[in-house]
């Protein structure tokens, strides 16, 4: 690692089973790149890929293996020439790999996944490799890459080089519609505040990390102030006294007291984390059955996506 | 008993909707009842005060299978199964050294350090939900003698260990961490250790007294000051 870049981590597919002693989950911000990264070096579906967040990301790569970028436009260079990304290519030791700063202005996502054929090696804590840094669990010591650690990773030589044709790559604008599943404290929400809710334009703020998306916008009111804390599912939207929404994320804490309206579908949230301040969001509401299906439509095109085969 | 959608993936199941001994038991047995209907189903499970969040795989199950799983495991719940909880007893030093607004929180009750440090003392409490960090266990009720509300201005960094109480809560801070409740003490079990087997002394359902220690025993134990 010669430059760990804004915040780069270590990621599998997420930590689970362990909420009930306080540890959160995890796992990439973006499970669409994150698995296809891994779909193309032909890898496990969660075999622990690196999750740069903004870019700035210098490696040298110490065996000879096969890489892959996927996610976010961050331009991928390999020994300073620019490589396509969602493409896999062979790297020798002694390269050097690069995931760019975004160029400003673009409105092309801001997470990117680097993969390596086979997945980093790297001891499961708690059943997984994924890093929380508020936690200081997973990855290699707890914490996001630092300039001088190691990746460990097995050498591979040949392999398949595959691409994901560019007509099936995931277009990362600068708004997104978040779909909802009504649910939680809807109840305490009265009908006008939640007309309010699906009908008003919100702005991502700057405070928008791991744990949570905030935005900002009209603001809601709800009839309580709080609740007994109760778990928090992956996308809940929770209203706060301030009545500007808060969409909770993989790092999210595990309980909670405040209300909530409803939780925002995964395959969305995906695109969300894919934002950055200052762009737009709205909420649509949509019925679990609704939801349930999109979800297994998704799931199948992700297994089923024609990936081409190329070779040098 | 009432079961919500949560999320795409999430039900919510409640049991009550007060802190209670009785509510808490209910949520216990809930859980295990739970956790055994929905097998490879389930991927998390998050007990609280009065309710568990139920998370499951869509794409192995649905909503309609899990509702009625949960529903018919539930239904004939027997609370008796959940145990009384071990009984656990953490050492505590109470010292305005160890704890900053001991004497602010004595004061603000009316009452002498040591009367509060005997009536912190004297209660058992429930291990009712443990989340916010890892480790962190919510133990509940507090004698309203001595309940106090969360500081106006949290602090930026709470020690290791610190015992402290907000409303009628209290609980042990098991890592060094922001926090806005009333430092009354501290404690040097260590509340989650990631190395060690088990993780954590407590277990949501357990029973918890605070013992009184003095200094040099607090720092025979591994304290730290």
């Amino acid at each position: 690692m010669v430059q760990p870049g804004l915040m780069s981590l270590l990621q599998d597919g997420g930590r689970y089973g362990q909420q009930r002693i306080g540890l959160t989950t995890g796992g990439p911000l973006d499970p669409e790149a994150f698995a296809l990264c891994n779909r193309l070096l032909g890898n496990d579906a969660t075999a622990t890929a690196v999750e740069v967040s903004f870019g700035g990301l210098v490696l040298t790569a110490t065996v000879d293996t096969r890489i892959c970028v996927t996610g976010a436009a961050l331009p991928l260079r390999i020994n300073g020439k620019e490589q396509a990304r969602w493409c896999v290519h062979r790297v020798g030791a002694g390269d050097e790999i690069a995931v760019d700063f975004l160029t400003a202005g673009t409105a092309a996502g801001c997470r990117a996944y680097l993969g390596v054929a086979g997945g980093f090696s790297v001891a499961p804590q708690f059943g997984s490799s994924s890093t929380v840094v508020r936690e200081h669990i997973g990855g290699l010591k707890g914490e996001k890459l630092q300039p001088g650690d190691t990746l460990p990773c097995a050498a591979s030589s040949g392999g398949p080089l595959r691409r994901l044709p560019e007509a099936l790559r995931p277009v990362y604008g600068n708004s997104v519609v978040l779909r909802v599943i009504p649910g939680y404290q809807q109840a305490h929400f009265s009908p006008l505040q939640q007309r309010r809710f699906y009908s008003s334009e919100y702005t991502v703020s700057e405070r928008c990390d791991r744990m949570g998306y905030r935005l900002e916008g009209t603001a809601i009111a709800c009839d309580i102030e709080g609740i007994l804390s109760e778990g928090i599912c992956f996308g809940a939207i929770q209203i706060p006294a301030d009545g500007q929404p808060i969409v909770l994320l993989n790092d999210r804490q595990t309980i909670g007291g405040y209300p909530k309206i409803g939780a925002a579908l995964s395959l969305d949230v995906a695109r969300l984390v894919q934002l950055t301040p200052g762009a737009t969001v709205r909420f649509e509401a949509v019925s679990r059955d609704a939801a349930h299906n999109a979800l297994h439509l998704a799931a199948h095109r992700l297994r089923t996506l024609p990936l081409a085969e190329f070779s040098l | 008993m009432r079961l919500s959608q949560a999320g795409e993936a999430a039900l919510m199941l409640y049991l009550g909707d007060e802190t209670s001994p009785a509510v808490s038991a209910r949520v216990q047995a809930a859980a295990q009842a739970v956790e055994a209907a929905l097998g490879d189903d389930l991927v998390d499970l998050v007990p609280s005060y009065a309710s568990l969040l139920i998370i499951y795989n869509p794409l192995t199950t649905d909503h309609f299978s899990v509702g009625r799983r949960v529903r018919s495991a539930v239904g004939g719940l027997d609370t008796g199964n959940a145990g009384e909880g071990r009984e656990v007893r953490l050492p505590v030093y109470y010292h305005p050294e160890a704890g900053e607004d001991l004497e602010a929180l004595a004061q603000r009750a009316g009452l002498g350090v040591d009367e509060v440090i005997a009536i912190h003392s004297a209660t058992e409490y429930r291990v009712y939900a443990i989340g916010f960090a890892p480790g962190f266990a919510y133990l509940g009720q507090v004698d309203e003698r001595i309940a106090a509300p969360r500081l106006a201005t949290p602090r930026q960094r709470v020690p290791r260990g610190a015992v402290a109480i907000a409303d009628r809560q209290t609980a042990v801070y098991p890592a060094v961490s922001p926090g806005g409740w009333n430092l009354i003490g501290r404690c040097p079990t260590r509340m989650f250790d990631p190395a060690a087997e088990p993780t954590m002394p407590v277990a949501v359902g357990d029973r918890v007294r605070f013992e009184p220690i003095d200094r040099s025993r607090f720092l025979a134990l591994g304290g730290e000051l």
